[in-house]
């Protein structure tokens, strides 16, 4: 599985769902629509700044491709932020490292997020800001992010990465197929069962 | 050798090794609330799939209600869809709702062990990241997102892999005046916002012996802040004298041997643990962010860092979060201005935190500009309260007494800041725009410093106001 194409590159640390997607579009009950909403705050603040934000660049528009820093998509569990980034167009996540509920989200969508070094990453970001039409390319089978003459090494958790080449990264046939070993399971928990006497 | 708890639980709950090598966990409680629910409620209706265990799950609504009238239909004409929502896949699906028509209606994570559905050596997952807060319990608890949340329904399992356990030992003990949410900033503060990332917190040491289930809860809640989506505290006689006799708790016999099945759940004293980290509990003093996350913090007689002060990768983020919340390089904390004082959420919106901050305003008046809001956690708190006359000591203070629910801390209702407005906030994030206006700005910090701060119209050592008397 490799996801090629234009990228965009959103430089620091720490980035926040709440940033990613503001709380006040979580008033809704459904994901339809996010994708309009996605940074809105810090795009709007760029605006006002005069500082355009990567995801207003017209050379950016749904480009496959993410270029992240450190801890991306910390905070709030909210799937609503990997929702809104997936349904903008992001296919692939490559950055330094990741928040881990933020991870298993994006993952649960099909979007994978992958490691790289941080000097590897700053050479990729550079190289897009360059030129926004490069093609980065994201290879889950070698395990490697290629672009321009960059060939970066890039990690992922194998669970995850065996998931995505399988196509099975929705876990709820895997989780639903043996359900009388669930059961099973469940009987054998004291707390389930009512705390029984022990039987001797 | 010995194990960790949360070794013992995680092999506990395991069914079976999943094709992708991950581990399918069985989740013992399975916490519902309105925002993050009703896509997956809509999955399961296209895939024709039910709730695998709804005896165990719960659900209440939090996130949006209003909390200064609660009438239905509400005046947010969105937060009604959210809430007639829950209440239609509830019917449909068989969950149980504490609704507000419940009297135990509150944030998912008050309510939780208030109800004893929170218990010692559970799996509990929860569609919001302060999940971890049941962690107090010695539960291994985590947040995730709405497509495990999914999962989570139909098959009351989710797909994980294992954690690594630091143990973060707090020795000593607290000084009157610091609190468990100022042991918790200091812990982030010292192993940054994704120190956690990958590990399991467990937190142990005299301080945390001594800590109240209360105290325990805000210290396991933040965990996430710190990048540790679990953590917790191992089972003892304070969480077993706090478990007796709640509603969903085992009674009589079955109490004596659930107790003695949570003891034998928790770490082995000769357990390994894959990181250790000590922390002087007594050299702790008041806690307060200055920044925009919650690894930006700093003792309330501190000066606020300046980029000069911190390795070159931070000093861009540093000086990035300085322009936003106003604050100079170098200038004290004490002293901020503060226009809104919020106490409340599931971090700080239990009865001890309500009675530690009404223990500094009683009979002194907050500024008069500042705006101050307290808001009870959960319905039962709010009565508690009330029947201790709290509500009249903060009203008297010229606070404004609510409802409970989420409030100020995430801005999905109607309590926002507007503008740049300030706030003092015993909530857990201080995210740019966290509290509902896009420049608005969040200093956390205990509920009885928030107290402070609304009595002085600034940010002041809490030290400063407690009367020696009453000192803890």
């Amino acid at each position: 599985m490799t996801i090629t194409g234009r990228a965009v590159p959103l430089r620091g640390d720490d980035i926040d769902t709440d940033r990613i997607m503001p709380a006040r579009f979580l008033r809704a009950v459904s994901f339809d629509g996010l994708e309009a909403h996605v940074f809105e705050d810090d795009r709007r603040a760029g605006a006002a700044a005069g500082a355009r934000h990567p995801f207003d660049d017209p050379a950016r528009a749904a480009a496959p491709v993410l270029l992240v820093n450190r801890n991306f998509g910390c905070g709030s569990s909210r799937e609503h932020a990997p929702q809104a980034l997936a349904r903008w167009g992001v296919r692939a996540i490559v950055g330094e490292s990741f928040a881990e509920i933020f991870f298993s989200n994006a993952v649960a969508l099909g979007v994978p997020c992958v490691a790289a070094c941080p000097e590897d990453v700053q050479a990729l970001m550079a190289l897009v800001e360059r030129d926004p039409a490069a093609t980065v390319s994201v290879d889950l089978e070698g395990l490697i992010v290629r672009a321009g003459g960059i060939e970066a090494p890039c990690t992922i958790p194998a669970a995850a990465r065996s998931a995505f080449l399988a196509g099975t990264w929705d876990a709820t046939a895997l989780l639903t197929a043996e359900f009388e070993v669930v059961r099973a399971a469940a009987a054998r928990l004291p707390y389930l069962v009512g705390f029984p006497p022990a039987i001797s | 050798m010995g194990s960790t708890l949360f070794r013992k639980v995680w092999d506990l709950h395991a069914v079976r090794r999943l094709p992708t090598g991950q581990t399918q966990l069985l989740i013992g409680l399975h916490l519902v609330h309105e925002v993050t629910s009703p896509q997956a409620f809509d999955m399961l209706r296209l895939r024709r799939q039910g709730v695998a265990f709804p005896d165990r799950t719960f659900a209440t609504v939090d996130h949006i209600v209003p909390t200064d009238g609660q009438a239905r239909p509400f005046a947010d004409g969105m937060a009604e869809q959210m809430m007639a929502a829950l209440e239609r896949n509830c019917r449909e699906f068989g969950v149980p709702l504490f609704g507000l028509e419940s009297d135990e209606q509150g944030i998912v994570h008050v309510i939780g062990p208030e109800l004893g559905l929170t218990q010692p050596g559970m799996t509990i997952a929860c569609g919001d990241s302060h999940t971890s807060t049941h962690g107090a319990f010695g539960a291994v608890a985590f947040g995730i997102g709405t497509s495990q949340v999914r999962d989570v329904l139909a098959s009351q399992c989710l797909a994980m892999d294992p954690l690594k356990v630091r143990r973060i030992v707090v020795s000593g003990a607290l000084q009157s005046g610091v609190y468990a949410k100022d042991v918790i900033l200091a812990i982030i503060r010292t192993l940054g916002v994704q120190g956690g990332v990958g590990f399991a917190y467990e937190y142990a040491g005299p301080a945390i012996d001594r800590m109240t289930m209360d105290g325990r809860m805000t210290l396991c809640n933040m965990s996430i802040e710190g990048g540790a989506r679990v953590g917790y505290v191992n089972p003892d006689e304070t969480t077993l004298a706090y478990l007796r006799g709640r509603r969903f708790a085992p009674a009589g016999d079955a109490f004596d041997r659930a107790a003695a099945w949570w003891r034998s759940i928790a770490s082995d004293p000769d357990a390994t643990y894959d990181d250790e980290v000590r922390i002087e509990g007594g050299d702790l003093r008041p806690m307060v962010t200055w920044g925009t996350n919650p690894g930006h913090s700093a003792a309330v007689d501190e000066r606020v860092p300046g980029p000069a002060d911190v390795a070159e990768p931070e000093r861009a983020a540093v000086a990035d979060a300085l322009a936003y919340m106003g604050l100079e390089a170098g200038s004290h904390i004490a002293g901020t201005r503060v226009d809104v004082a919020f106490i409340g959420s599931c971090t700080n919106g239990r009865l001890s935190d309500l009675q530690e901050a009404a223990r500094v305003v009683r009979g002194r008046r907050i500024a008069a500009h500042v705006r101050g809001l307290v808001v009870p956690g959960s319905k039962r708190v709010r009565d508690a309260a009330e029947r201790e006359g709290l509500h009249e000591v903060f009203r008297d203070a010229g606070f404004e007494w609510r409802q409970a629910g989420c409030s100020m801390c995430l801005a999905m209702n109607p309590d926002r800041l507007e503008g740049r407005e300030l706030c003092a906030s015993s909530s857990n994030r201080n995210f740019k725009g966290r509290q509902g206006s896009p420049t608005g700005r969040t200093l956390l910090m205990s509920p009885a410093m928030v107290a402070a701060a609304a009595v002085a119209g600034e940010v002041t050592d809490v030290r400063r106001l407690l009367r020696p008397a009453e000192g803890s």
